[in-house]
């Protein structure tokens, strides 16, 4: 299979206007993925399956992400003048990151026997702009894998035929795979709790002990 | 029944039995359990019904798949907060006398998915309990000294007085209330009426 950034340009060419990014994988894995703009993915999804050299016509894995707002810092050396000597100093600068919601599609190719090609679609927010388009019309195994997405994360996917819960209830509220779902305090006893089950142990001795 | 009196009348070719132990012995040796499989666990009770491993020579010849044909639900597998209102509702609808094993960790207590965002802790939270047995997943032998556990139970149930079986005392429920989907749990989370929290005296 040909690498992504030559995949990349051919997608560009082929589709004007689409606004595509190679994310680097720097882990042992060294599945780098592509990123795609929510407007234009389904016309670059179309393209990926139908194209001769490429076909990935199968999707084995959708999944989701959730990017909360993160902190960048950058150490930068600059030059400041203090009490009439320059000297180098090192200033670290803070960016916020703005957090969001994202959808991982893992493609093979079942004619042409290869893969995996990562795909990635990113939503504007974590909170009001929270819609993608589903890619269910071009691979139908996503059918499934969008509404566990929907139920856990919380993406509405446009076009999707049947887009309801899976896994939880109907009548469940939030979505229990971002990271800031509140889980409802049912702690039990158990004889050898440590890590995040200690935490929760705490807390919940703590708020038994307040009431 | 006087022991003496019992072996002189066997020599002489005479068998005698109360009604209790005919009782009992029918009841113990045709156990029919509902074809009741919800993860892990149901791989192993099928590995218990097959060749090498046969439950049907204790009498669990035919799964039912009907809850109103069966008396023993052996629960097999993590029980999710969705799927509990409907183990409650089988449960009900099985007719008295009924039995329940608890198969697996994850039946009994959660299990390894204990923290889960939609894993029940235990299914005893809601229904009465006969057997428990640990394992993940249990060894087929298990399963079988499972049912000979329960086997045993039944057999010293009496018919009258204080340890008679539930379907011959009117006072004893044999239907518990379904929990319904709330939120973000179910409400109620457990039935005080089965199941109390562990209590820990704490070191303050």
């Amino acid at each position: 299979m040909e690498s992504l950034d030559q995949i990349k340009t051919r997608v560009e060419t082929t589709i004007p206007g689409a606004r595509l990014e190679v994310i680097p994988n720097d882990s042992p894995a060294q599945q780098p993925s592509l990123l795609v703009d929510p407007e234009h993915a389904l016309a670059v999804a179309k393209f990926l399956r139908d194209d001769a050299r490429l076909c990935l016509d199968y999707a084995s894995n959708v999944t989701g992400v959730d990017w909360s707002d993160t902190v960048l810092k950058e150490k930068v050396k600059v030059k400041k003048v203090i009490k009439g000597i320059e000297r180098e100093l090192e200033q670290i600068t803070e960016t916020v990151r703005p957090g969001c919601l994202e959808a991982v599609y893992h493609l093979y190719s079942m004619t042409l026997k290869h893969g995996p090609m990562v795909l990635r679609m990113r939503t504007r927010n974590r909170s009001d702009q929270n819609r993608l388009p589903s890619l269910t019309p071009i691979w139908r195994g996503a059918e499934f894998q969008e509404r566990e997405i929907y139920d856990l994360f919380g993406i509405v996917f446009t076009g999707h035929s049947d887009l309801r819960r899976i896994l939880m209830w109907d009548g469940f509220q939030h979505h229990p795979m971002r990271k800031d779902y509140v889980e409802p305090d049912d702690y039990e006893y158990e004889p050898t709790a440590h890590d995040e089950v200690l935490e929760k142990a705490k807390r919940h001795q703590a708020r038994e002990a307040g009431t | 029944m006087d022991e003496g009196l019992r072996g002189e009348l066997s020599r002489q070719g005479v068998f005698t039995a109360t009604l209790e132990e005919l009782y009992n012995w029918g009841r113990r040796n045709s156990i029919w359990p509902l074809q009741f499989g919800l993860a892990c666990c149901a791989i192993e009770m099928i590995a218990t019904t097959m060749a090498r491993y046969d439950l049907a020579r204790f009498g669990a010849e035919v799964f039912r798949p009907s809850p109103r044909q069966a008396d023993l639900m052996i629960v097999s597998g993590t029980v999710t907060r969705k799927m509990a209102p409907q183990v409650v509702r089988l449960y009900n609808q099985m007719p008295e006398p009924k039995y329940v094993i608890a198969m697996g960790a994850c039946a009994i207590s959660g299990g390894p998915f204990k923290q889960g965002y939609n894993v029940l802790k235990g299914i005893d939270r809601y229904i009465p309990v006969d057997v428990y047995l640990p394992g993940c997943p249990p060894r087929p032998e298990a399963l079988l000294h499972a049912f000979m556990t329960l086997q045993r139970r039944i057999d010293q149930q009496q018919l009258t007085g204080r340890n008679r079986p539930r379907h011959l005392d009117p006072d004893a429920p044999g239907e518990f209330p379904v929990p319904q989907y709330g939120a973000h749990d179910l409400e109620p989370p457990m039935n005080p009426d089965v199941w109390h929290p562990p209590s820990v005296a704490r070191q303050s």
